[in-house]
């Protein structure tokens, strides 16, 4: 349960929330906003990701702006990021919209795009299984963790009488959430 | 050991002394909800409020309405506010302005407490120095609900000004300095003091303030000085303790800027992080579009030094100059002061207040291809429209200059007869 692995798809220093949510679909739909997802750096990209990828990102990455780009990553499928370094807001991001984004030292070099990163949260290690280099991902304290593995902050604001539970989505997200629709689907609505 | 700026306010706001590493659990003094929280997309039907007095719900991204999806992100605000008695309520209309320009104008961010906000520029509130920080949509549901948030406390580098800057040098340039030569500055800190303080006017500490979130600092924050503490007196009542550095702080790191050695940089398209050169490195590049705004580069200031370039000229055929205020406060200071007039009769087009072209939202979306130069926050591909777009990063007085050109040009003309 504690180990998760994924293909890596590998993206340099200071990716930055506005190429994972741009500006022209900030104010659309969920689905619509994942249709968008790194479509000016790396167009055609979210047809290519599969469920449970991976990303391998440089330093600072997620600098930029509040725009929910982690709820983009998760929607889409990411399994998890690891990143030599991550923009704070985008991590808060992270931690509230239920997205594993881990600082990971030295995980820019180890991985190569089509590498299988295997990140055990027991652990707490994040290995190549081709190459077998083991690293160390920076401690996250267990409150925010929880969080960031158990749906964000939403669902805990819900069980506290904070906010109003949403009705069950029976929308595109979800069903590609869990695996009743392929993403593919998503291009022909 | 002694605390810098931002460990004494987290300190106070938690409750117990916090030191780098630590997770700061604190009670938030004023969270400011945007437009962007009302969203159909983003927005969660809040059911309990700690404290209205200590919400502000600014409209700002998309005003007036772009589309129907912010027009009802728009009426679930007024239906908010008017439900949980929130009085600070900066509807579209006389009070509109960008969040973080209306909270500078009327001082909502106090010194010493904290304030958080979705929006990332939230760090601006620093110029008066208060520990403002950008949160995200869900944690500021959440600071709403429970009068609470967390924050990392990070390393801190502070930046020592010394001297003055030369005319036509602005607090632009001095971001772009410091972001071209020491680049990102994740989870830490940053403080900005020292003797050359009194020589940046307040507009300029905004500008500044605002642009550290694009160094990725956490919080950015000024240390006190008499010229702060008057304009806050001046525009909220209520009592507030600055806080300075001990006299012993520690900080990873204190680097001397002196003020006097910038020059008029530029930053090159895509990213800003080391990415600056000189003006005259990109002097000649044509440009479609020029834009000075936003809640970095839409203050009186930025204003006035525009309407000083471009008195009796004309923008040059085939070129748009946008010039948006930051709240219609500085507009109607701008129309009084003669800018607006100045600026229109060159041939500037000037919107209401608005986040617009610096985030792509409306009023200024650029086209495949195009090229602009812009004193707003950002330049990111993609981030004023099309993804095939290339935005350069400047101050208002190099905008102004090249909006004249119809190319990248320097200002340093329209500046030669002023007294350093």
């Amino acid at each position: 349960m504690s180990v998760i692995a994924g293909k890596v798809w590998k993206f340099g220093d200071d990716i930055n929330t506005d190429l994972m949510l741009p500006g022209a679909v900030m104010a659309k739909p969920e689905a619509e906003q994942m249709r968008a997802v790194f479509a000016a750096n790396r167009p055609g990209w979210v047809d290519e990701m599969k469920k449970g990828d991976v990303i391998i990102g440089g330093r600072n990455y997620g600098m930029g702006s509040n725009r929910p780009a982690s709820r983009s990553l998760r929607n889409i499928g990411i399994g998890f990021l690891l990143a030599e370094s991550i923009n704070g807001l985008f991590f808060r991001n992270s931690v509230n919209f239920g997205f594993l984004a881990l600082e990971c030292p030295g995980c820019a070099r180890a991985f190569e795009e089509g590498d299988v990163a295997e990140l055990d949260l027991g652990a707490w290690t994040a290995r190549n299984q081709r190459s077998g280099t083991v690293l160390k991902p920076l401690p996250v304290p267990e409150r925010l963790m929880t969080l960031m593995t158990g749906g964000g902050i939403y669902p805990a604001m819900e069980r506290e009488g904070l906010i109003a539970p949403r009705a069950p989505r029976s929308d595109a997200i979800t069903k590609i959430r869990t695996g009743a629709l392929s993403r593919s689907a998503i291009t022909k609505t | 050991m002694g605390m810098n700026i931002a460990e004494k306010i987290l300190s106070r706001a938690a409750g117990t002394p916090v030191k780098p590493g630590d997770i700061a659990v604190v009670e938030v003094d004023v969270c400011v909800l945007t437009d962007m929280n009302f969203l159909p997309a983003s927005w969660r039907e809040v059911l309990k409020m700690r404290d209205p007095e200590r919400v502000v719900v600014a409209l700002d991204h998309l005003v007036p309405a772009n589309e129907p999806l912010s027009a009802q992100a728009h009426a679930k605000a007024r239906e908010f506010t008017q439900r949980f008695g929130i009085k600070r309520f900066h509807d579209v209309g006389r009070e509109q302005g960008i969040s973080h320009v209306v909270v500078a104008d009327n001082a909502y961010a106090l010194p010493g407490t904290v304030m958080v906000n979705p929006d990332s520029h939230t760090c601006g509130g620093g110029f008066l120095n208060c520990a403002a920080r950008g949160v995200g949509l869900p944690e500021t549901l959440f600071a709403v609900t429970t009068g609470k948030s967390w924050f990392r406390v990070g390393e801190c580098i502070r930046y020592e000004f010394e001297g003055k800057l030369r005319p036509g040098v602005s607090a632009k340039d001095v971001f772009l300095h410091i972001a071209g030569t020491q680049g990102a500055h994740v989870n830490q800190n940053v403080e900005y003091g020292g003797p050359g303080l009194a020589n940046l006017s307040l507009n300029a500490r905004r500008t500044l303030a605002v642009m550290s979130t694009e160094l990725s600092s956490e919080f950015a924050i000024f240390e006190p000085d008499q010229p702060m503490l008057d304009y806050v007196r001046a525009r909220n009542k209520a009592d507030f303790t600055p806080v300075y550095p001990d006299a012993d702080a520690t900080y990873k790191e204190k680097r001397r800027i002196a003020l006097d050695t910038i020059e008029p940089l530029v930053a090159l398209p895509d990213s800003m992080v080391n990415n600056s050169v000189k003006v005259g490195a990109v002097v000649g590049e044509k440009i479609n579009q020029a834009f000075i705004g936003s809640c970095a580069n839409g203050t009186l200031d930025d204003f006035a030094v525009a309407a000083k370039v471009l008195a009796g000229r004309r923008v040059a055929p085939g070129v748009r100059l946008i010039v948006t205020p930051g709240s219609q406060a500085i507009y109607r200071d701008a129309l009084a002061a003669g800018y607006v007039a100045i600026l229109s009769e060159a041939g500037a087009v000037v919107t209401n207040a608005t986040c617009g072209a610096c985030v792509g939202g409306h009023m200024g979306v650029l086209g495949p291809g195009e090229v602009c130069i812009t004193a707003s926050t950002r330049n990111f591909k993609g981030r004023m429209g099309d993804p095939a777009a290339r935005i350069y990063m400047a101050s208002p007085a190099t905008v102004a200059a090249s909006a004249i050109a119809g190319r990248i040009a320097s200002a340093a003309e329209f500046f030669a007869g002023d007294l350093a």
